[in-house]
C-alpha cells in the first residue's frame, strides 16, 4: 500500500522554486532517510509530505487521501490520525512531566485524558523511558528528551512517522540510540521517513533519497 | 477509506488547555488581570455600599412604621395660614381605626440660653406647645429627665428635643433657658426621632403654660395620628374633613415615612461618577487582556505550530486562546468581586450598617468579565489561528 505519494510537486515561494516537479512513492513499512544540503528543499519537501503546507503544482496523497481536496479540519483530522511529527528542536513544554508531553500530543485524538494517559506510557515505555514518566524535560538527556518526542509521534499509532533531523541536536552516541528506536519502531510496522543532511543518518536507512536544488537527484534501494 | 473528522475537544479538555498559558506565567496573568480586578472592585463596592446603606434606612423605616400620619394647616385661598380647630387631636381620635391622635401649635417665640442674647437668634429650634400624650403618638423616647405631665404642663418647664438640646449645648436636664421673657427649667431631654425630626428640633411647653406665660392661642399646628396598618389609607382620607370640615382642601396631610422612604430608595441609587470610574477600570482591563494575550500569541506561535502537528483545527486553536483570554478574565473579575465584597464589608463595619451585596451584581460582575474576556480575545484568538503550521518545522 502506498502510504505517501507525491505526484509532480512543485512549491515555489515568490521567484524561489523550493522544489521542481517531485515524484515520491513511499510504501507502507518502508524506512526511508532524504538527504540534502541546508537549502536543497528537503524540508519543504517534509512539509508538504506530512500536509503542514500545500504544494503550489501537483498532488499529494496520504494513505489514499487527495490532500489538495481537503478542508483544513479534515487535513488536521488526517494529521491527527495517520502522521507522527520529530523536530530537531524536540519541542516539549518545558514545565510538564515526560508523560504529560506525550499525552498532549493525543489530545486532539477523542481520546479521554485517563486513555491518553494510559497510551502515553505504554509509549513512554515502548521506547524505553518507561522509569521516566515524571520527569520534567530539564531532568533529561538530549536523547532522552528526542526519545520523548518520538513517544509523543508514535503514542497515536500512526502508519508515517515523519523525522526532520532528528539527531541533528544531539551528539553520535544519543544519535545512534534514537536511530536504533527508529529501526525498531520501523520493525513493527511503522514507515518512517528521516530528513537529514547526516550521510551517517542516512546509511542507517534501506532506502535513500538525495535532493539536490529542489530535485529528487538519485535513489539508493 | 474513511470519511475524515477532526475529534472534539471536550469541555474540560479544552478548560485545562485554556489554562496552561496562565499556569505556566502566572505573575504575568494577575499583572493582566488586575485593570479587570480593579474595576470589578469598584463596581461591586458602589453597588454593595449603596444597598447596605438602603438596607439600613429599610429596617429603620420597618421598625419605625409607616402608619404615623401627620395634619398642618394650608394656605387658604387668599394665601393667609388656617387655624386648625383647638380640639383637632381629640376629633381625630374618634376616627375609626385611630389609635392615636396628639397635637402641638408653635409659640412663635424663640428659646435661648439666657437673656443676653438677641430674641432674633432662634438656632433653628422651634417653642411648641404640645399635648401630654404626644410621645406615645410619635414613639419618642426620654433621654434624661422626665416628660410634662398634668401638673408640670402648667408650669414654666420645658422639654427639649435631641437636636434642641444639642444646639444648645445641653446635656442634662435641671438647667434653665429663656424663652420669650422669661426662665424656663429644662426637665427632659428626648431621644432622636427619625419620623418627626420637626420634634427632635423643638422646645415642648404644655397647652396651659404656653398660654398663662408666652399668650399662645391654644391652636395647633400639627396633628399626629397613628392607627392601624390596614386603616391608614381610610384615616387619611377622612383626615382633613375631620379637621377642617369646612375647607378639608386647607388642610395637609403628609406621611413622615414617605420622606424616608425616598431618602431609601435614593441611597440605592448609585452614584454615576463611581460606576463611571469602575467602567473605565474594566475597559482599560480589558486592553491588558487583549494585550496580554496578543504577546502570547506571537511567544507562542511555536507551540501552535506544533499542535497543529499534532491535528488540531484552527477552530480548536482558537478555541485555546478565547478560552485562555476568558479565564483570565474571569480570574480578574471573581477577585474583583472578592475584593469588592470586602471594601463593602469593612465600609458597612466601620459605618455599623448591614453588609449586602445583592445577588444581581455578583451575577452581572461574572458575567461582563465573561463577555469582557471573549472581546478581548477574539482578535488574539483569530491571529492564533491565523498561524501556519510549518512554524513547527523552522528552526528558530
Amino acid at each position: 500500500m502506498k502510504i505517501l505519494e507525491i505526484r509532480g510537486v512543485s512549491k515555489s515561494y515568490g521567484k524561489v522554486q523550493a522544489l521542481r516537479e517531485v515524484d515520491l512513492v513511499i510504501r507502507g513499512g518502508e524506512m526511508v532517510s532524504i538527504v540534502g544540503p541546508s537549502g536543497s528543499g528537503k524540508s519543504t519537501l517534509l512539509q508538504i509530505a506530512g500536509t503542514l503546507d500545500r504544494p503550489t503544482a501537483g498532488t499529494v496523497r496520504v494513505a489514499g487521501h487527495d490532500v489538495s481536496r481537503l478542508s483544513d479540519s479534515e487535513l488536521s483530522a488526517l494529521r491527527a490520525r495517520y502522521i507522527g511529527f520529530v523536530f530537531q528542536q524536540f519541542h516539549l513544554a518545558p514545565g510538564s512531566s515526560a508523560l504529560d508531553n506525550v499525552a498532549d500530543g493525543l489530545l486532539y485524538s477523542g481520546l479521554s485524558r485517563r486513555q491518553r494517559r494510559e497510551k502515553a506510557a505504554a509509549a513512554l515505555e515502548r521506547v524505553g523511558l518507561g522509569h521516566r514518566l515524571g520527569h520534567r524535560p530539564h531532568q533529561l538527556s538530549g536523547g532522552q528528551m528526542q526519545r520523548v518526542a518520538v513517544a509523543r509521534a508514535v503514542a497515536g499509532e500512526p502508519p508515517l512517522l515523519l523525522a526532520d533531523e532528528p539527531t541533528g541536536n544531539l551528539d553520535s552516541e544519543a544519535g545512534a540510540e534514537v536511530m536504533s528506536l527508529f529501526r525498531r519502531l520501523n520493525a513493527a510496522g511503522i514507515t518512517v521517513v528521516i530528513i537529514t543532511h547526516d550521510s551517517e543518518v542516512a546509511m542507517a536507512c534501506p532506502r535513500r533519497i538525495r535532493v539536490r536544488d529542489g530535485l529528487v537527484r538519485s535513489e539508493v534501494t | 477509506m474513511t470519511a475524515l473528522r477532526p475529534a472534539r475537544l471536550r469541555p474540560t479538555d479544552l478548560a485545562r488547555l485554556g489554562t496552561s498559558g496562565l499556569r505556566a506565567r502566572p505573575m504575568r496573568a494577575i499583572l493582566a488581570a488586575l485593570g479587570i480586578s480593579i474595576g470589578i472592585a469598584t463596581m461591586v463596592t458602589v453597588v454593595g455600599v449603596s444597598a447596605s446603606s438602603q438596607e439600613q434606612l429599610l429596617r429603620q423605616l420597618d421598625a419605625l412604621g409607616t402608619n404615623l400620619l401627620r395634619v398642618q394647616p394650608g394656605d387658604s385661598l387668599f394665601g393667609d395660614q388656617v387655624k386648625l380647630p383647638k380640639t383637632a387631636a381629640d376629633m381625630v381620635r374618634r376616627i375609626d381605626g385611630v389609635t392615636n391622635a396628639s397635637q402641638t401649635g408653635e409659640t412663635g417665640v424663640t428659646v435661648r440660653r439666657n437673656d443676653l442674647i438677641p430674641s432674633g437668634v432662634s438656632l433653628g429650634i422651634t417653642v411648641q406647645a404640645t399635648s401630654l400624650d404626644l410621645l406615645d403618638t410619635v414613639d419618642g423616647k426620654i433621654r434624661s429627665g422626665t416628660w410634662l405631665n398634668a401638673a408640670t404642663e402648667r408650669q414654666p418647664v420645658v422639654v427639649l428635643g435631641a437636636v434642641a438640646a444639642e444646639r444648645l449645648g445641653l446635656t442634662a436636664p435641671d438647667i434653665q433657658v429663656w424663652i420669650g421673657n422669661r426662665w424656663f427649667t429644662v426637665i427632659g431631654i428626648l431621644d432622636r426621632m427619625p419620623l418627626a425630626e420637626e420634634i427632635e428640633r423643638s422646645a415642648l411647653i404644655g397647652f396651659p403654660a404656653a398660654k398663662d406665660y408666652l399668650n399662645h392661642d391654644g391652636h395647633p399646628t400639627t396633628v399626629y395620628e397613628r392607627s392601624a396598618d390596614e386603616a391608614v389609607e381610610s384615616v387619611r382620607a377622612m383626615l382633613a374633613r375631620t379637621v377642617s370640615p369646612e375647607k378639608p382642601n386647607e388642610a395637609k396631610v403628609s406621611r413622615p415615612s414617605d420622606a424616608l422612604k425616598a431618602k431609601a430608595a435614593a441611597a440605592g441609587a448609585f452614584t454615576g461618577l463611581m460606576l463611571g470610574l469602575g467602567a473605565v477600570a474594566l475597559f482599560v482591563g480589558a486592553v491588558g487582556v487583549a494585550n496580554t494575550m496578543v504577546v502570547a500569541v506571537l511567544e507562542r506561535r511555536r507551540e501552535i505550530g506544533l499542535r497543529r502537528s499534532f491535528g488540531a483545527t484552527r477552530g480548536q486553536v482558537r478555541s485555546q486562546f478565547l478560552v485562555e483570554a476568558v479565564l483570565l478574565s474571569a480570574f480578574g473579575g471573581g477577585a474583583g468581586v472578592l475584593l469588592g465584597a470586602l471594601a463593602t464589608f469593612v465600609y458597612a463595619r466601620i459605618n455599623s450598617l448591614p453588609a449586602v451585596v445583592p445577588m444581581w451584581a455578583l451575577g452581572g460582575a461574572l458575567g461582563t468579565t465573561i463577555l469582557i474576556g471573549a472581546l478581548a480575545g477574539l482578535y488574539p484568538a483569530l491571529r492564533a489561528a491565523r498561524v501556519p503550521p510549518t512554524v513547527a518545522l523552522t528552526a528558530q
